[in-house]
């Protein structure tokens, strides 16, 4: 789950990490009086998205007045923001953050994810904040600095090292490394799978302040922070995503004209390949999990249809832990609810496949049976095409 | 013999007496395997499927000599139940249970270090040598006895390769999920060495997907070590790239981890990568083919 940068920033302070003061703005006559309250004649406003880059989208506007950030935060708030993160349809600006500028001597970057190789946490620092910081890793990756750590966080000497070999200012060495200690502690402690300042900038004034920060968490872990679930902003996600996440299916919108529905996120990719080599596109990505119930399959099968672009729906199950008769008490329970006007492709096998195919034919539902993968693929894609003449 | 399972495992199963427990416990008897033992805190002295209910790992393992165990135990609590495992010294621990957090994860494998434990999983269907073990979700009657052995992060995946593989008349010697999730107990490069080492294997199918770098690695060891015939396929070649926030996933990776890159590098390491799905059996039938291994393959 993703929150926006003021979200974060105000996580990070409560770890005792220095952030610029700031106030969230939806309205734009609201920020005269903010700049007023604000400190100081430099006041940055940024748009609040679930995605990077925005500063090259134009998102970000560094104000010296109270007018400027008046023209600033009318020419950004409902734009339709696009960076190389969201896609060229963009994301509409539905809030500001507005904060007091920062007078910066020099920018570093700090992040914390998953090192999947190494099998634990790792932070990631490097001199080249504010930068295009995969391109760093890309073209000079000895300006990367990376340290795995435990359940304890990044421990003092690693800390230490770090710091030193950033050749960070001695007056803001022991600040720095406390920034950086408290930045793996947060990460832990808040089941993230991301955390990123970028950047983490030192002032004039010598200080260690975020001036950016991006976090995600696992989603697998917020059972254990349901604080954090007040965080989410529906706005930011797809509607049909966000249901389905509710039913705890995994489903992600696509562009094409075949809905398909799947178990296990493997082989749900692996029938979206096999659709696009037979000339067809997928209208999503949908893997129905081992653990759902025929009420959730129906919710499945709904969610599938209601998408407008659905031109026909691939069925392909390989039951395991998700039974076969699951699967087809579920289809016949969404069609009985919704008509079904468009070609369904059904594939079954696996744990009590004979079951769910008795009880698909006994439906007498005008259901296209496939007895794999590539037959399943070829019959939709040539369904579609007669409907279409 | 094939490799980590066989008809001399004995099988405990970890949140035995819960309903995907005792439905996949159920199966797998049914299966043939060896399960002598369950484990259920509070439920310790009971009996269900007819097999003894122990209070803990340690008592389940001396009571019954179980060497390994699979984990059924729902996600808040399936770390503590690996490392309950890995404390009694199972050999051989199968975790199924999906949707275990990654922090947990980082602190099983740490627990692992210098155990004499080896975790398959989480989020995985388990591992089964057909015709004597199955542990884990995969559906039995899709295997068959042979001598081909299936690798995969994807577990439905899997079971889409063996029964491609089955349906041709060639059968698996283990087919092993190392599951999906980031951090996990066992990686490609595990199984690839066991199998290697293995007499019992003659060729190798591995299945793969987008993110990470664990294909990319495999395919090193392939290059340096692997004679025999391995046949691949990389689930995502179509898929989006998804919309990000950081850098800092990306950073890590090296910009490796699309399927277009582990797709080169595999072929690099001399791997045959099938670009569908529905071909892994024919390519594998074709490479045994030209290998001159079909004839002891098939059958």
């Amino acid at each position: 789950m993703k929150i926006h940068e003021f979200q974060a920033k105000q996580l990070l302070a409560k770890f005792n990490i220095t952030v610029p003061n700031g106030v969230e703005v939806t309205d734009v006559a609201d920020v005269r009086r903010v700049y007023d309250e604000l400190e100081g004649d430099i006041v940055v406003v940024k748009a609040q998205i679930h995605a990077g880059g925005r500063g090259k989208g134009g998102g970000v506007k560094v104000c010296k007045s109270a007018d400027e950030a008046v023209a600033a935060a009318e020419a950004i708030l409902g734009m339709q923001l696009v960076t190389h993160q969201t896609g060229p349809e963009g994301q509409k600006v539905r809030r500001l953050w507005l904060e007091e500028g920062t007078n910066i001597d020099k920018e570093y970057y700090a992040g914390v994810t998953i090192d999947r190789k190494r099998r634990m946490p790792v932070l990631m620092c490097s001199t080249e904040g504010g930068m295009d910081i995969e391109e760093v890793a890309e073209k000079t990756p000895e300006k990367i600095h990376t340290a795995t750590f435990g359940p304890d966080g990044l421990d003092g000497v690693t800390a230490n090292q770090l710091v030193l070999d950033l050749r960070v200012h001695p007056e803001l060495q022991s600040d720095f490394l406390d920034i950086i200690q408290r930045l793996t502690k947060a990460f832990l402690a808040l089941d993230c799978d991301m955390v990123e300042i970028n950047p983490l900038a030192t002032s004039h004034e010598l200080d260690v302040i975020a001036l950016d920060a991006k976090m995600s968490f696992d989603s697998n872990a917020m059972f254990r922070h349901p604080e954090l679930e007040e965080l989410r902003d529906v706005n930011e996600e797809d509607p049909r995503e966000l249901e389905a996440a509710g039913h705890g299916l995994s489903y992600i919108s696509l562009d094409g004209s075949i809905g398909c529905m799947v178990n296990g996120a493997g082989l749900a990719m692996a029938t979206m390949d096999v659709i696009k080599l037979h000339g067809a596109e997928p209208a999503n990505f949908l893997d129905v999990g081992g653990g759902a119930t025929k009420e959730t399959v129906a919710k499945a099968f709904a969610l599938v249809l209601s998408d407008p672009k659905v031109k026909g729906v691939l069925v392909n199950i390989f039951g395991g832990i998700m039974k076969c008769d699951v699967i087809a008490a579920g289809v016949i329970a969404a069609v009985a609810e919704i008509e079904l006007n468009v070609p369904l492709v059904v594939r079954l096998e696996g744990t009590n496949v004979e079951i769910g195919k008795k009880m698909l034919e006994e439906s007498g539902l005008p259901i296209i049976t496939a007895s794999d993968l590539d037959e399943a693929a070829m019959k939709i894609t040539e369904a579609i095409k007669t409907e279409a003449v | 013999m094939s490799i980590w399972v066989g008809s001399e495992t004995k099988l405990m199963c970890q949140g035995f007496t819960g309903k995907t427990g005792s439905f996949h416990s159920e199966q797998a008897m049914e299966y043939g395997t060896k399960l002598v033992a369950g484990v259920t805190p509070k439920k310790g002295g009971t009996e269900h499927l007819g097999v003894p209910v122990y209070n803990t790992v340690a008592e389940a393992r001396e009571a019954t000599g179980a060497n390994a165990s699979v984990i059924y135990v729902p996600p808040p609590f399936a770390a503590a139940a690996i490392i309950e495992a890995i404390e009694a010294e199972v050999e051989q621990i199968v975790a199924i249970t999906e949707g275990v957090p990654v922090i947990d994860m980082a602190n099983v494998v740490a627990a692992l270090a210098g155990s004499k434990s080896r975790l398959l999983g989480p989020n995985c269907p388990g591992i089964i040598t057909p015709g004597e073990c199955k542990i884990g979700i995969m559906p039995g009657y899709i295997h068959k006895p042979g001598r081909v052995a299936v690798i995969s992060r994807s577990g439905t995946l899997t079971y889409e390769a063996v029964w491609q593989l089955t349906v041709r008349g060639i059968g698996q010697s283990t087919c092993v999920g190392i599951g999906g999730d980031p951090i996990n107990g066992t990686n490609f490069i595990d199984c690839l060495e066991a199998f290697n080492a293995d007499d019992a294997t003659d060729a190798i199918v591995m299945i793969g997907e987008i993110g990470g770098t664990a294909e990319e690695e495999a395919a090193e060891y392939i290059a340096a070590n692997i004679k025999k015939p391995v046949v691949s396929f990389i689930a995502g070649v179509t898929a989006p790239p998804g919309r990000r926030m950081g850098h800092a996933g990306a950073i890590i990776s090296g910009g490796k981890g699309t399927a277009a890159d582990k797709i080169a590098a595999l072929e690099k390491a001399g791997v045959a990568v099938t670009q569908t799905p529905s071909k892994m059996g024919e390519l594998m039938e074709q490479r045994l083919a030209e290998t001159g291994l079909l004839e002891t393959c098939k059958g």
